[in-house]
């Protein structure tokens, strides 16, 4: 039997109707075609579906979608805004913080996530805080990097504002809705 | 933005922007219309005859389209193909067919499929499907199944074995009879799971009308996907399509072309509906080949004073219980050859079984045979060390194969194209401040603090950049190993690059588009590099063995100075000079000492494209091929040292410190080729304390989760300090070496000799990989308790 839930996503409200039993990261990947977040083992150890639900980063094979109703969604979709990539992207391009990509989206949802609860990580902060989350390609060590330096510009003031509704449209307010400092304001 | 020298420039990577946004596009992201979902039901068993098998109940579910069994493969899809047919050694391939109809070999063996509308209704369906099973009597371990008695996984296989190949080069036996000094040691490779972050991942798309197959595939080689489908299921190879836009990861376990693809392609036909797979990851661990599993014995012989003589291998490689696609040639030709490493060892013989189990079949995994060679040499160089109380250093310079003697054939009859071992030996000395660190680690042996400092080395050699196909044809393997490029202007500029290799990760859509601006003064940002579409480009032979930039890269910059060819003539043409005269540099053609009066290499383009105004006998368009086949392999070495500390209370080990002084040759892009090395070594430092796939008695895979199984995290992985020399490639014209698989062939002798050096006062000489605290700590008591152990 299928229910029916109302979840934003980026900023975006989406009504759907969902079978109880579809993971929070089906439902995006296959319902709303957001198919930038990945599924890497489905048992909640890689980490690669990592998104934001209401201001904290989970992995969304670890969630129904059902338990996302009336919740704010951020995923690496709504990274960017205003035609900006958030400092957390640009980092990870400016630091070679990926190889293959496909562990990316979460890893930088993840340290989104961690940037909000320690604004200025030391090194081994970072690799304790990202432990949940697996990459095969880079030995951590750019991604270690990419996020000191997306720290040092969040800090220095350059972090787009999080939206938090999706009032001022997805693309628009951007961030990661739902996301970061925003989640506590919802 | 200038364009001045793009080779040698840490360019930020051209895939990034569709890879940070969530706009990558991995095979699983692919959705066509009418798409359905395909689940795989997997043999629970390692080794059982199938009694029963009822699909009833699973074809009746709603949403369900259909369900197959292996009979329904018979006369529409052959066995699944290995294409590494080793000579000279015996060898039996097994029918490996996508669905077991009788029998099945190993948890995870292939028993149904189904069709349905959705992956959760596909599962579903799998849970109502009906097996029985009489169980057969298992053997895992490849020692076990070669000896008398054991269980026989085929009856025209005996013992097990599926091939024994054997090197020799000179006399290794009178070399170790001679010799002052004999070692004898067993190494165990670990069997590895590869764990590419994204799982294996199928997308079949059959148009009955046109006769035509389009397969988005998660794959390094999708000319040679497309090759094994045309011979398999009969399809015309002209009429297949192989698309491989992302790949997630693939370190050799996406070379192979597996019974999930076939499946689907084959689900695709019957049912005239796009039909996707995905594999989750517990399927990825038991139906995705795994790596290493070998058990090496060795024994080596030297002078007193420390120089190696004579050596001689027997290798028991575990293949699981089918040959996948490259398997035989991993633990034979890749292996074999390279095992003197950077040393003078010229009497050598290597024998090597290969050995059917009830297992998850081996394949190529990151290093594929170099990994396995280069540990058994720089850890039989510190044994012989710790034998003769010298410096493990010093070993290895007496034994080097001096610099001005390249290029040189080595004990494996490889002809090292360029090399100076002590150059790179001596970087990494200077860095970790090798003197220095032995004093400190006297002084806190004689405090004894019950944490022991270790350091240690691997000075290694590689063979990559694979290969000369007249080279691959006498290995017996199945196919070339040149690669084609095509460069094409067109009339606004831009330049398109197509390859025929599929980097996943590395990074090549970026260092060929330098490659290309270098050469031909058009920025980066308007060179695009198109690989992974069989469609597009004409023929390639894939991505692995560190061959993409080796190879792949000198077909692009033949084809772009082909371009640039051109353009000087049609240059000279509309200067109206002679194309002698002409000059070029920066994409601006000029008369030599005139440079006023210019032709652009976009106004030449545009012309080229337009053909208004064509030199005679010019034909129009500006876009060149060209076909690579190198002349010989490359052979990139180094050194790395590890630092650490093993904690006596407890076992662990700490890494305090990684150097890793790489010689790849030129280096096109520093940024792109220090994340290879920094990911290579963390797989290698995975392999050496904290991975390994480990099977019960019954064959079950007891490792089978990323919970059960240490796929590093960011903890486990310590600062990586890189550093290069540069010996260039004599044999191709880019001068670059690879640099995929260097980190993981260089580095987890340099972590176990480091531990083993740590441990020595204790008496301590070997541990075999994976080194993990209760491993440590327990040969740790042992020694405590009664003396020397591990040898």
């Amino acid at each position: 039997m299928k229910q029916s839930i109302r979840v934003t996503v980026n900023g975006e409200e989406h009504t759907s109707e969902v079978e109880p039993r579809t993971l929070l990261v089906t439902y995006l990947r296959e319902q709303l075609d957001l198919t930038g977040t990945h599924i890497g083992c489905d048992t909640g150890q890689c980490g690669a579906c990592t998104v934001m639900l209401d201001g904290q980063p989970v992995k969304s094979c670890m969630v129904l979608a059902v338990q996302a109703d009336g919740a704010q969604v951020g995923t690496v979709e709504g990274l960017a805004a205003n035609g900006k990539y958030h400092p957390i992207q640009d980092a990870f391009w400016e630091k070679h913080g990926l190889q293959c990509g496909f562990c990316t989206p979460g890893m930088m949802i993840a340290a989104v996530g961690l940037l909000e609860r320690n604004p200025d990580p030391s090194d081994a902060e970072i690799r304790e805080q990202l432990e949940g989350n697996l990459c095969r390609c880079t030995g951590y060590q750019n991604i270690v990097a990419a996020v000191r330096s997306a720290a040092e510009a969040m800090r220095a003031g350059n972090a787009q504002p999080v939206a938090t509704s999706g009032a001022s449209g997805a693309g628009a307010a951007g961030g990661v809705a739902g996301g970061v400092a925003g989640g506590e304001e919802a | 933005m200038s364009v001045t020298r793009m080779f040698g420039a840490s360019v930020k990577r051209r895939e990034d922007p569709r890879l940070i946004t969530g706009d990558g596009m991995f095979t699983d992201d692919f959705k066509l219309p009418g798409m359905l979902q395909m689940g795989v039901l997997r043999s629970p068993y390692a080794h059982a005859r199938i009694t029963r098998l009822d699909t009833a109940k699973a074809k009746a579910l709603a949403g369900v389209h259909a369900v197959f069994t292996g009979k329904d493969l018979e006369g529409k899809v052959a066995p699944m193909p290995c294409a590494w047919l080793v000579p000279d050694a015996d060898l039996k391939v097994p029918s490996y067919t996508a669905m077991a109809t009788d029998t099945v070999r190993f948890v995870g063996d292939a028993v149904a499929i189904v069709v349905a509308d959705d992956s959760y209704i596909a599962d579903d369906a799998l849970d109502l499907i009906e097996v029985e099973y009489d169980e057969l009597p298992v053997v895992t371990n490849q020692e076990e199944a070669l000896k008398p008695g054991a269980p026989q996984l085929y009856s025209d296989a005996p013992n097990n074995q599926a091939f024994h190949w054997k090197f020799r080069n000179g006399d290794a036996d009178g070399a170790l009879q001679r010799a002052e000094v004999r070692l004898k040691q067993r190494f165990i490779q670990q069997r590895l799971v590869p764990n590419a972050m994204e799982p294996r991942s199928s997308v079949a798309d059959w148009n009955a009308g046109a006769g035509e197959l389009t397969l988005y595939n998660t794959t390094q080689n999708p000319h040679i996907v497309r090759f094994l489908i045309s011979v398999t299921q009969n399809i015309p190879e002209h009429k297949i399509r192989v698309i491989a836009r992302d790949v997630g990861g693939g370190f050799g376990s996406k070379i192979p072309y597996y019974p999930g693809d076939a499946l689907a392609i084959f689900a695709s036909r019957m049912l005239k509906r796009p039909v996707r797979w995905t594999e989750d990851r517990r399927e990825n661990f038991v139906a995705t080949i795994h790596g290493r599993d070998q058990i090496i014995d060795v024994e080596l012989g030297a002078t007193r004073d420390g120089k190696m003589t004579g050596l001689k291998v027997t290798n028991l490689a575990n293949m699981g219980a089918y040959l996948s696609l490259a398997a035989p040639g991993v633990p034979t030709w890749l292996f074999a050859l390279i095992v003197p490493g950077c040393y003078t060892i010229q009497d050598y013989a290597c024998d090597v079984y290969g050995v059917l189990t009830n297992t998850t079949p081996t394949d190529a995994y990151r290093g594929a045979g170099r990994p396995e060679a280069a540990f058994l040499i720089e850890r039989m160089v510190d044994l012989l060390a710790g034998e003769l109380h010298m410096d493990p250093v010093d070993v290895r310079r007496k034994n080097f194969i001096p610099a001005s003697a390249f290029p040189y054939t080595n004990g494996g009859t490889l002809s090292y194209d360029s090399g100076d071992y002590d150059k790179s030996l001596d970087l990494a000395l200077k860095m970790v401040d090798y003197e220095g660190f032995r004093q400190r680690q006297a002084e806190a042996r004689q405090q004894g603090k019950g944490k022991h400092l270790g350091i240690g080395l691997s000075t290694y050699v590689e063979v990559c950049g694979l290969a000369p196909s007249k080279a691959a044809g006498a290995m017996g393997f199945q196919g070339g190993l040149w690669e084609p490029a095509t460069v094409r202007v067109l009339a606004t500029g831009k330049v398109i690059v197509l390859t025929g290799t599929n980097p996943h990760g590395q990074g090549e859509e970026t260092t060929f588009a330098q490659l290309v601006s270098e050469e031909l003064g058009v920025p980066v940002e308007d060179i695009d590099v198109v690989h992974g579409d069989t469609s597009a480009i004409s023929m390639g032979w894939g991505t692995y063995g560190s061959r993409t930039t080796a190879v792949g890269g000198t077909a692009v910059l033949k084809a772009t100075l082909k371009v640039v060819e051109k353009a000087k003539r049609l240059a000279a043409h509309l200067l109206e000079a002679n194309v002698e005269d002409i000059t070029h540099d920066h994409g601006r053609y000029y008369v030599a000492g005139s440079p006023t009066k210019v032709k652009t290499i976009q106004d030449i383009a545009l012309m080229a494209n337009l053909a208004w105004d064509m030199p005679e006998g010019m034909a129009p368009g500006l876009e060149e091929n060209h076909f690579h086949d190198p002349t010989n392999f490359t052979f990139p070495f180094g050194a790395h040292i590890c630092i650490v500390e093993v904690d006596e209370e407890t076992g662990e080990t700490k890494i305090l410190r990684y150097i890793a002084v790489d010689d790849v040759g030129r280096v096109i892009n520093p940024m792109i080729v220090d994340g290879q090395v920094q990911g290579g070594v963390a797989q290698g430092i995975g392999q050496a304390l904290y991975e390994h796939a480990i099977y019960d008695e019954r064959g079950n895979l007891t490792t089978g989760s990323m919970l059960d199984y240490t796929v590093p995290n960011a903890t486990q992985i310590p600062f990586i300090e890189t550093a290069r020399t540069e010996t260039p490639c004599p044999h191709n014209l880019t001068g670059v070496k690879g640099v995929g698989e260097t980190g993981t062939i260089a580095s987890s002798q340099a972590v176990v000799n480091a531990v083993c050096d740590a441990l020595a006062p204790l008496g301590i000489k070997n541990i075999d990989m994976p080194l993990t605290p209760e491993k440590v700590w327990r040969t740790i008591q042992a020694a405590r308790a009664g003396g020397t152990t591990g040898s």
